[in-house]
């Protein structure tokens, strides 16, 4: 079973929320994925052995010189600019590059081969019984979805998977969303928060996937989104107040399980509440 | 004209609350969203839409069926696992990258532009600003930030404006990228949290990779006043100004609430705060002298 923590904004709550579920089932078969691959955090909570390591690869275009007759056509059929003729050679932008193979295909000449270029890097490793798989999109890269993709890879069948997710509402929750069971939309009771998560609930509609709302800070705004979740029939599966103690676990990396243990207990009911919706 | 791009790395560090007091400090200023896929700067700012038009972000293959022989050719030589079974295009999963369009046999597959959102330039109480929504589950938001930015400094440019504020996106990935090439400085707005040191210290390396200068302004500094004293510390040995401190206050929640800025929020002392980064940052922005 995938469940994924998703928010349209940023900073409501995703990783606390990721973390602690993933801790919470640990005696059970499960791994943890952190696929904000832009600004991953779901390892300083976890503090997880690391063991392994590799880099993610993207295949960019290669041209042999030698076959090559500077006829444009691999530029022509480049829908991103990534390739183009510029006088007696050929060159390729990389990091404009959607690995798409349109251009060796192509080539009259098959003077377009396809080599690897690295864009990330995915690590895995273990915390307390958990299986945590982490990527890091490099700096500089613009494109996060094959990094996510390779994290995706990891996934294991007949297996609790708890996935955190990015922000936004493009093509990295996209791509980190999709084939989810349960997918939970953490939110705060703010103007910016309701705005958002309307985003988020669109996402969700739009990909038919089952969702619930955690809202996080609970007391601490108005009852913006409360009312927008009755209004549109979704369920808030959770509420944690707002507390300066959970505030400053958080900032020193402290799972919320551990700094207030009768969280055990809550995140322990919403893996069930969740399980009983899939 | 001078450019700043306000960041963070990390989501919910308080961007959109920092561009908005910023935004009624300055009086010369237009104003950017990049943020397309989760703008906010509207909910404070409430602009009165002036122009809209849509935003063209890449083009769509769509089957035809009755000239689809089901040979199973555009299914081999798409990457992105866009075209089901039954011959129909997964508008979700296609990258528009237009493979199949050219390989088929029957030219059965069109290739139409896409709109992918819309972008708006708006009156505000403190000027004028240029903002976006992308679709939903849209791609090519990093083409939208660089069209957003492009309008407003066409916008500043012809009102002779002498500041163009742009509220980033999270992250370090394209919409980031876009919105930061090219820009006269950067302002991270980091929290003392391990999260979001983390994450601050990703977008310095992206700051530099691209050769914009950063700067700095902590938010919430009373949160954990020994993960504060560490980002000063960090910030002097890599030679990063801290620009402004931010108390960790609810008022700045409650001023969002009332849909109104801090700096319109009658509390006096955080008013002083923001007032203080401002003025430094006036000083930094004279100081950079434009390199393009």
């Amino acid at each position: 079973m995938i469940i994924t923590i998703a928010s349209g904004k940023g900073g409501t709550g995703k990783t606390t929320i990721a973390t602690n579920l993933a801790m919470v089932l640990a005696d059970k078969n499960v791994q943890l994925l952190d696929c904000d691959v832009e600004a991953p955090n779901s390892h300083i909570f976890l503090k997880p052995d690391m063991n392994e390591s590799e880099t993610v690869h993207i295949k960019v275009p290669q041209i042999d010189e030698e076959k090559c007759t500077l006829c444009g056509r691999c530029a022509e059929v480049c829908e991103y600019h990534a390739i183009g003729v510029f006088g007696k050679s050929v060159m390729v932008f990389p990091e404009l590059c959607h690995a798409c193979g349109g251009c060796s295909l192509a080539c009259p000449e098959s003077a377009i081969t396809e080599m690897d270029h690295p864009v990330g890097e995915l690590q895995r490793g273990r915390a307390n019984g958990v299986d945590f798989i982490t990527g890091t999109l490099n700096i500089g890269e613009a494109k996060a979805t094959p990094v996510i993709g390779a994290v995706k890879d990891r996934i294991k069948p007949d297996t609790i998977t708890i996935v955190d997710a990015p922000p936004g509402t493009s093509c990295p929750v996209v791509e980190t969303v999709r084939g989810s069971d349960y997918v939970l939309l953490v939110t705060e009771p703010t103007p910016f928060g309701l705005h958002d998560l309307n985003l988020a609930v669109e996402v969700m509609r739009k990909m038919s996937l089952p969702f619930g709302v955690v809202l996080n800070r609970s007391d601490m705004g108005d009852d913006g989104v409360e009312k927008f979740c009755q209004n549109e029939n979704i369920e808030i599966l959770l509420r944690i107040p707002q507390r300066r103690d959970i505030a400053e676990a958080y900032s020193n990396g402290t799972l919320l399980i551990d700094a207030l243990p009768e969280y055990r207990d809550i995140f322990q009911r919403l893996y069930h509440d969740v399980e009983e919706r899939v | 004209m001078k450019e700043l791009v306000v960041i963070s790395g990390k989501g919910g560090t308080g961007k959109t609350s920092v561009l908005g007091a910023l935004a009624s400090l300055a009086n010369n200023a237009v104003l950017a969203d990049c943020d397309v896929d989760a703008a906010n700067l509207h909910v404070l700012l409430k602009p009165d839409v002036q122009k809209r038009s849509s935003f063209i972000g890449g083009k769509i293959a769509r089957i035809n069926s009755t000239k689809c022989i089901s040979c199973g050719i555009c299914r081999d030589v798409c990457r992105f696992d866009a075209i089901t079974a039954h011959y129909k295009v997964d508008e979700i999963a296609c990258e528009g990258c237009g493979v199949c369009v050219w390989n088929c046999p029957e030219e059965a597959i069109s290739f139409d532009d896409q709109k992918n959102g819309e972008w708006f330039i708006s009156k505000t109480r403190f000027g004028d600003m240029v903002h976006a929504r992308l679709g939903i589950a849209e791609e090519n938001s990093g083409k939208l930030v660089s069209l957003v930015r492009n309008e407003a400094k066409k916008l500043a440019k012809e009102n002779g404006k002498d500041l163009l504020l742009v509220d980033g996106p999270p992250g370090t990935g394209c919409p980031v990228i876009a919105a930061i090439g090219g820009a006269d400085a950067v302002l991270i707005v980091v929290e003392p949290t391990l999260s979001a040191i983390h994450d601050m210290q990703r977008v310095i390396k992206l700051a530099r990779h691209f050769d914009v200068p950063a700067k700095i302004v902590i938010n919430k500094t009373d949160l954990n006043s020994t993960l504060t004293s560490e980002i000063t510390t960090y910030c002097e040995h890599e030679h990063l100004p801290i620009a402004g401190t931010i108390p960790y206050n609810l008022d700045i929640v409650r001023a969002q609430m009332n849909g109104q800025t801090v700096m319109e929020f009658g509390n006096e002392s955080l008013k002083a705060q923001f007032s203080e980064l401002w003025k430094n940052l006036q000083v930094i922005l004279s100081k950079i002298q434009r390199r393009f």
